[in-house]
């Protein structure tokens, strides 16, 4: 990724050239276009990133390069040229000395991606054994040569293992160990990191990149994450619905986008963008009792028994905290740092091991029965996955009113107005009602979820994970909505991210976990312009596009400074 | 194929749809049933297989309680002098030793090798369900307790368990079809157990609880609707395995008593004269693979393809 | 992994003692008094000597308490006594263990049949391109556990003994006798391994090291047998242990269709006669086999699955 490569390196041809490519799916439903004329350039030895929201026809566009479709999909139209092939013509046979050999996949998800029963150095070893660049006594040498250069420590020892005993960061080595094992010309890299923990994802990607760089291998990047794209590519193409919307130069993109979705896009990508302004805190938190107060709090979980007795898992680890009406306290971590455990626990939806909860001045760390029930009104939860946390069978009104109906609020007639108010407090039609949660995208299900979090005007909403699932520019309008709401009704929210980048749009105050233990807190502003803690520095480098200059202000800078 | 196709072919409508532009407001659905129904009419029809399931299904419970809409012969009393005739015109699957009508042996036994697979599957609905949703949802000490009494009852072998309990309760239609029913408890204390759990740790179920609503409420509005899915395919399937068993005991000889025309007896007479009339095995063999094949067919529409389709 | 097999090991023997409980509670309690069947049993009026029935009583312990009616026979079902046969006054232990042989010949070459018909089917079902055959081979599974055996068994006979003439109908003669029986046996047992393995099969062609397979550059067969085939295997090995037991049960149905000797006959005689010791004897029999290919798939299973792990060597792996 430096200038000379840019610009001095023999770029006249492009290694990968795909003209008017046409994928389908045929489902039960019909057949459904997911790419539809494409077009596509990757020049040798640098990095075009395929960027797109999920349905974009981006994954599928990758596939269809070898022909990795599953058995519904079809190459409609279109040629793939690579070298002197067109590989949308090539038979099957002639296609498989391609596969591994020439072209190398690194695939999405690296903790499913392994065959389970086969051990790591076999599994490397098989590319080899394939093309015929190993022999059967050569090739373990090779894997554990190849696995080195992968960047697994100790690969001898690795080579031996099972996938399972590794973890996701050196699965995700593997995968691109059996990727560049036959040193291919070109790595289809498909949304390689984001299965994997934030820091994780920096690791790898940054190894994946001096790799390619060392080989000059080129790399077809899809990703959904456009800071990603922005720090790692010298091109990028636009995806939406199946079609390029925009292609070129990355610095040209990101400086002075031509087409609407990408400049949506752009707006929208949490990484990209700094803290929304918010209105100044208009009454001192000193002033008001606390909503939340959590003193010193530990959950332990008993382990299953092995040989050496009983054993405990310090989830949370001596944790306080506070948290304010009209405030968003934010809880930010990896996973299994135990912040969704400490939300639990205030909730009551567990029992701590030690530590008090005080909710509203009143001691609710061992309420039962009818005081548990009251804190179940007055704090209510909104769940990362939209799709698990509504019925199935219930109508969305049932949905919402079910909170209502719990606590015999009101008479039908009444739960059903107050349903149609949150509907339109959420911003959806008010025909939705009627319908099952099957029929509403995930973005809408969010909405539904939160509409039913307010039914009973709590005090406080403790959201987890609240976006995650969702799309960049869906998530930038359900934090939107959040706001919004807080603005409106005053509710406190305890707001649980692993993601720095949307922390900063939405908290007043964070605080950084890390095995159970709170590390760092902090106003946003502080914390992020001034970290204390090494985690924290670590937490805030792995924002991918951190690196990247502002665009708008340092269009002409050289961006070899910024690698 | 890797997870991002799937997703790339489900929901590319979602992407576009920015809550910003609310989704145009469709026709309102036709209020719950009628379009149910007739979604699964269009469904049936479109499956010829399937379709013919159900036809021969309905002929079998029509059968059982009407024979009489199908034949207007005896099945007990025959013509001697008519005996071992094959099938024809007149008799549609043959005559057999005593000159009777097998067809209408068929189509009256019907009634007593349904009415007894009924029994059999209803003990073990009814039996085995309970026990699982109450391991499933009390859980600790009783699910342990419950689990560990049908791990027992599986290590018997189905059939060996039916034939100890017909030699405790003796022979009949009735006692035949109980034991085949307490056989298959334990399939179903599994299945309603696991689903009872699966369902119980959805995220939905504790968004309820969460939510403030009350244990009962949670079983009866989520938990019970959720689970109820595989318990019911797996009675369809029974239903077919029930047959067999039941089939099997009365081929045995552990049925209602001679004349009565059940199917496995039938079977059974028949086997004696296996050298000269073929007919008297393989016609009413033919009616129960039919019946089987017909169950397991709507047990794998119910279990896979319609429910897919939801 | 001395420990797991012997953990493994102590819950064996407790489903046993279990499942000896049922079927003492069902066999001996269930009809009330169990002497006046079995004297009657033995009769062929139904008039019962009251004599005969005290002295019955007196013999089997039913004048005892039923506690410790049955702490003596546990006692003696431990040490692999289960009473004589009410119909022929020899051992339970030594009727079933001179059936045994013939049976295991039988449900032996029936269970070699049905993985080899059935796994053979499954792979090829899925493997092969053309639509048609898949179709075609897919629907025999769904056939095949609909049919009841014991038509199957007489279908056969009918064919290929007195049409054909190839096979014996009857009997137990050599290895031609033992043809028709197991492939009977067979027929429903080797289309669950078939609907079980194809099921699997398909599941582990749609998983994602699947794809990254084929992105080396793997050819079907190699993706189809070294891939998918070796994960989904796993449950289909299960379904073979608890179809063990189904096919001992299985062979009283075809024992009786084609007049074999063996331990299926024996249950069916014994039924018949309301045998009561014996019924229980085939029942904890049975048990024991399916507890039996229990054990030792579990313990085969670590072997081809390394993530499961026993106890002692997952210590060994962490350190």
């Amino acid at each position: 990724m430096t200038d000379e490569r840019e610009n001095g390196e023999d770029v006249t041809t492009p290694l990968l050239e795909i003209r008017g490519l046409s994928v389908s799916y045929r489902t039960r439903g019909g057949t459904v276009e997911a790419v539809r004329g494409v077009d596509l350039d990757v020049w040798p030895g640098q990095v075009t990133a395929v960027v797109g929201e999920s349905g974009s026809g981006k994954s599928t566009t990758a596939h269809a390069v070898t022909r990795l479709l599953s058995a519904n999909g079809r190459i409609d139209a279109g040629t793939v040229r690579f070298g002197r092939h067109d590989l949308a013509a090539l038979s099957e046979a002639e296609l498989r000395t391609v596969r591994g050999a020439r072209i190398g996949l690194v695939p999405q998800d690296p903790t499913v991606s392994l065959n389970p029963v086969k051990r790591i150095g076999d599994q490397v070893a098989e590319v080899l054994r394939i093309h015929g660049l190993a022999t059967r006594r050569s090739a373990p040498a090779e894997a554990v040569a190849v696995l080195d250069r992968a960047g697994l420590p100790d690969a001898a020892v690795r080579a031996r293992q099972y996938p399972h005993e590794l973890s996701g960061g050196m699965r995700q080595r593997a995968l691109i160990a059996i990727a560049i094992a036959a040193r291919p010309e070109l790595i289809i890299a498909d949304e390689p990191t984001s299965a994997l923990d934030v820091t994780v994802q920096r690791v790898i990607l940054d190894h994946l990149q001096r790799l390619t760089e060392e080989s000059g291998t080129a790399v077809l990047l899809v990703t959904h994450d456009l800071g990603v794209a922005a720090e790692r590519a010298q091109r990028l193409v636009v995806m939406a619905q199946g079609k390029v919307v925009e292609a070129g130069p990355t610095r040209d993109i990101l400086a002075d986008p031509q087409d609407d979705y990408t400049r949506h896009l752009l707006a929208s990508a949490p990484s990209l963008t700094t803290a929304r302004p918010r209105t100044p805190v208009s009454t001192p938190e000193a002033q008001t009792a606390p909503l939340v107060e959590v003193r010193n709090l530990v959950k332990e979980f008993r382990l299953p028994r092995t040989g050496d007795g009983p054993r405990t898992l310090r989830a949370v680890d001596d944790v306080s905290l506070t948290l304010h009406r009209d405030r968003t306290l934010a809880l930010v971590g990896e996973s299994g740092s135990g912040k969704s455990t400490t939300a639990r626990l205030v909730l009551r939806l567990a029992d701590a091991t030690a530590g008090q909860i005080l909710f509203d001045g009143t001691d609710v760390t061992a309420a039962k029965g009818a005081q548990a029930r009251q804190l179940r009104r007055r704090a209510q939860l909104v769940y990362q996955n939209p799709y698990a946390s509504l019925d199935p069978r219930f109508s969305i009104g049932e949905v919402i009113t079910e909170p209502l109906r719990a606590f015999k609020v009101g008479d039908r007639a009444s739960r059903l107005a107050r349903a149609h108010e949150l509907l339109g407090r959420v911003a959806l039609p008010s025909a939705m009602l009627e319908r099952r949660p099957a029929e509403l995208s995930g973005g809408q299900r969010q909405r539904v979820a939160i509409a039913r979090a307010l039914a009973l005007s709590p005090d406080l909403v403790v959201c987890d994970e609240p976006v995650s699932a969702l799309d960049v520019s869906v998530q930038a309008q359900v934090l939107e909505l959040l706001a919004e709401l807080q603005a409106d009704t005053g509710v406190a929210y305890l707001f649980i991210s692993h993601d720095l980048a949307v922390v900063r749009q939405i908290a007043h105050h964070v605080a950084v976990m890390r095995g159970g233990r709170v590390v760092e807190t902090g106003p946003p502003e502080e914390l992020f312009t001034r970290p204390r803690h090494e985690y924290t520095r670590e937490l805030l480098a792995a924002i991918p596009g951190g690196h990247v200059p502002d665009p708008a202000s340092e269009t002409t800078t050289s961006r070899g400074a910024a690698s | 194929m890797s997870q991002s196709l799937v997703d790339d072919v489900d929901d590319p409508a979602e992407a576009a749809l920015g809550p910003s532009r609310p989704v145009a407001a469709g026709p309102v659905p036709d209020p719950g049933r009628r379009m149910d129904v007739r979604r699964l009419l269009r469904f049936v029809v479109r499956r010829p297989g399937l379709l013919l399931s159900v036809v021969v299904l309905v002929l079998m419970v029509l059968a059982s309680f009407w024979p009489d809409l199908f034949t207007s012969q005896d099945p007990l009393k025959g013509v001697p002098s008519q005996n071992f005739r094959g099938p024809s015109g007149s008799h549609w699957f043959g005559t057999d030793e005593l000159g009777r009508d097998v067809f209408s042996r068929v189509v009256h036994g019907a009634q007593l090798s349904l009415e007894a697979t009924l029994i059999a599957v209803l003990v073990a609905f009814v039996v085995g369900g309970l026990l699982g949703v109450v391991a499933g949802f009390v859980g600790r000490w009783v699910d342990d307790v419950v689990m560990r009494f049908v791990d027992v009852l599986l290590s018997i072998p189905a059939l060996f368990m039916s034939l100890a309990l017909v030699t405790a309760l003796g022979y009949g239609t009735v006692k035949v079809a109980v034991a085949v029913g307490i056989a298959s408890v334990a399939a179903f204390a599994r299945v309603a157990r696991a689903e009872v759990l699966r369902v119980r740790q959805a995220v939905f179920v504790e968004a309820s609880r969460a939510g403030g609503a009350r244990w009962y409420s949670v079983l009866a509005r989520h938990v019970l609707p959720n689970a109820a899915g595989p318990v019911i395919v797996l009675a369809t399937l029974d239903f077919g395995s029930s047959i067999l068993a039941v089939s099997a005991l009365s081929f045995l000889g552990y049925g209602a008593p001679p004349p009565a025309p059940e199917w496995g007896t039938l079977i059974s007479d028949g086997r004696n004269y296996l050298a000269n009339a073929w007919w008297l095995t393989a016609l009413p063999g033919l009616a129960i693979a039919a019946t089987v094949l017909a169950a397991n067919r709507i047990a794998r529409a119910l279990d896979g393809e319609w429910s897919r389709q939801r | 992994m001395r420990r797991y097999v012997i953990k493994r090991l102590t819950q064996a023997l407790g489903v046993l003692w279990a499942a000896y409980t049922v079927s003492f509670l069902v066999l001996d309690y269930l009809p009330g008094d169990p002497v006046t069947a079995m004297a009657g049993a033995g009769m062929d009026s139904g008039q019962v000597d009251p004599k005969q029935i005290a002295a019955l009583r007196h013999e089997y312990g039913f004048d005892k308490p039923v506690l410790a009616q049955y702490a003596e026979y546990l006692g003696r079902a431990v040490r692999g006594d289960f009473g004589d046969s009410v119909s022929t006054g020899r051992p339970v232990t030594s009727t079933l263990a001179d059936a045994l042989p013939q049976t295991l010949q039988l449900t032996g070459a029936a269970l070699l049949l049905a993985v080899v018909l059935g796994g053979g089917l499954a792979v090829l079902a899925t493997y092969t391109a053309r639509r048609w055959l898949r179709q075609l081979l897919l629907s025999l599974p769904p056939l095949g556990v609909s049919v009841p055996t014991f038509w199957v068994g007489l279908l056969l006979v009918e064919a290929f003994s007195f049409r054909l003439h190839w096979f014996p109908a009857f009997g137990n003669d050599g290895l031609t006798g033992v043809v028709l029986p197991a492939l009977t046996l067979a027929v429903p047992t080797g289309a669950q391994v078939a609907q079980v393995l194809a099921k699997s099969l398909l599941t582990a062609l749609d998983q994602a090291f699947v794809e990254t397979a084929r992105a080396k550059g793997a050819g079907r067969w190699r993706v189809h047998l070294r891939h998918a085939l070796r994960n989904a295997s796993l449950p289909a090995l299960t379904v073979v242990g608890l179809l063990v037991g189904q096919l001992i049960a299985g062979s009283v149905v075809v024992e009786t269709v084609f007049s074999r000797d063996g331990l299926g006959r024996v249950t069916a005689a014994a039924v018949t006669a309301q045998d009561i010791p014996l019924v229980q004897g085939v029942v904890v029999f049975g048990a024991l086999i399916f507890v039996t290919t229990n054990l030792v798939v579990d313990l085969v299973y670590p072997l081809l699955d390394p993530r499961i792990v026993v106890a002692s060597d997952r210590r060994a792996a962490l350190a």
